[in-house]
C-alpha cells in the first residue's frame, strides 16, 4: 500500500492542527505517524497518511490559510532499525556548521540520526540527537565527537539511551 | 559567621561551566567566603534551590543547596554548603524535569537517583560530612555535583524531545 508524506508549515495559530486533521479526514486520509512542533513560533507538522491519493489530499489542504503544504506519495519504508540507541548532546556558543559537523561525524561512524532537536537561546546553541549506532562503534564515535567538539568550541557528550520497559 | 555577598551568575555558554572543578581546601578563607557568597546568591535568586561555584565563575568543587519547603522534597537538610562532594551510593533512578540558573531558557528531563549518599567536607571546619537523602534533595545534590564536574543537565537529557523552552510568565 502507498502512503503519503505531507508537510505543513506556517505561522502558528490556534486550531491549525484541527484544521489540518479535519481536512485530511474529509478525504479519507488516515494519519498514521505524525509529529508537530513549534519552531520559533512557526507551526511545523510532518505526517504520513494512508487511504487518500496525492490529488485529494493536496486539494483538501489547499484552502488552509497562510500555510505551505507539500504532499507526495512514498512507498512504505522499513521502520526496523538495527543498532544500539545512543544520545548525543552538544552545547556551546552558536556558530555556523555545528549540526553539519556533528551529523557528518555520526554518519562517518555508521550512526543513523533517528531524532534531532536544536535550540538557540541567546548565544547558547543546544543540539540533542538520538542515534542508532552499530554495535561496538561508540568508543570511536566518542573520540571523533570530542575532536569535532574541540574544533567547534562546543561541549559534546555521547551516552547510551535509556530504554527500560516498565 | 562570614557575611555572604551576592555574586553575578554566569550562563552557558561559559567555559567555566564546562570545566572540571578543582578540589578545595575547605578551611581556606577564600572557600569560606565563597560558601557564604553561594548561599547569599542562592537566597536572592527566586526559585533557586542550589548553586555551585562554577555558576558564579569559580571552577571549584563547592556548592550550596536548600530545598526547604519544595513540594517535591521529602527528606531535607535545610541550607548547607559542601566541598569536594562525591556520590558514593545511588539508587532508585527516576526521570524528572529540571532547570538551571545557568541555562535560564531551557528545562530538560533528566534521570537521577531518587536516593543518594554523598561524602564531602564542610567549609570552615573541614570536617567530613556524610549525607543520605532522597527525592528532590537528592536530585539537587546530583545537579550541583555535576556542575562541580563541569557537567550541565544538557549533558544528561533523556532524548531529542526531552528539552523544553521555559515558559516565561510576566
Ligand atoms: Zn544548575
Amino acid at each position: 500500500m502507498h502512503e503519503l508524506a505531507i508537510t505543513v508549515i506556517g505561522p502558528d495559530r490556534t486550531g491549525i492542527v484541527a484544521d489540518v486533521a479535519e481536512a485530511l479526514a474529509e478525504v479519507g486520509a488516515n494519519l498514521t505517524d505524525s509529529t508537530m512542533t513549534r519552531l520559533r513560533g512557526h507551526f511545523a507538522m510532518t505526517l504520513i497518511c494512508t487511504g487518500a491519493g496525492v490529488e485529494a489530499a493536496s486539494l483538501a489542504l489547499e484552502p488552509l490559510d497562510g500555510v505551505t503544504t507539500t504532499v507526495r506519495e512514498v512507498s512504505q519504508a522499513d521502520a526496523a532499525t538495527n543498532g544500539e540507541p545512543w544520545v548525543v548532546s552538544v552545547h556551546g556558543a552558536d556558530r555556523l556548521g555545528i549540526v553539519a559537523a556533528v551529523a557528518r561525524v555520526v554518519a562517518a561512524e555508521g550512526g543513523n540520526i533517528t531524532d534531532l532537536s536544536t535550540r538557540l537561546t541567546g548565544t547558547l546553541y543546544v543540539l540533542i540527537a538520538e542515534i542508532d549506532l552499530p554495535a561496538g562503534a561508540s568508543e570511536e564515535l566518542a573520540e571523533r565527537l570530542a575532536v569535532a567538539g574541540a574544533e567547534l568550541g562546543v561541549e559534546v557528550t555521547l551516552r547510551p539511551a535509556e530504554s527500560e520497559l516498565l | 559567621m562570614t557575611e555572604g555577598r551576592v555574586r553575578p551568575v554566569v550562563t552557558a555558554p561559559a567555559a567555566v561551566l564546562s570545566t572540571v572543578g578543582a578540589e578545595v581546601d575547605p578551611t581556606s578563607p577564600e572557600v569560606v567566603q565563597l560558601a557564604a557568597d553561594l548561599v547569599a546568591t542562592m537566597r536572592v535568586s527566586p526559585g533557586c534551590v542550589g548553586l555551585a561555584a562554577p555558576q558564579v565563575g569559580v571552577g571549584v568543587q563547592v556548592f550550596a543547596v536548600d530545598v526547604t519547603g519544595h513540594p517535591k522534597a521529602v527528606t531535607t537538610h535545610g541550607a548547607f554548603v559542601l566541598c569536594n562532594a562525591k556520590i558514593v551510593e545511588a539508587s532508585r533512578w527516576k526521570a524528572g524535569r529540571e532547570g538551571c540558573m545557568s541555562v535560564p531558557d531551557l528545562t530538560g528531563d533528566v534521570k537521577r537517583a531518587g536516593r543518594v549518599m554523598v561524602e564531602a567536607v564542610a567549609p570552615g571546619t573541614g570536617e567530613p560530612v556524610t549525607l543520605s537523602t532522597d527525592a528532590f534533595e537528592a536530585r539537587a545534590l546530583q545537579h550541583e555535583i555535576d556542575h562541580c564536574a563541569g557537567k550541565l543537565f544538557l549533558d544528561r537529557v533523556a532524548g531529542a524531545h526531552a528539552i523544553y523552552q521555559r515558559r516565561v510568565y510576566l
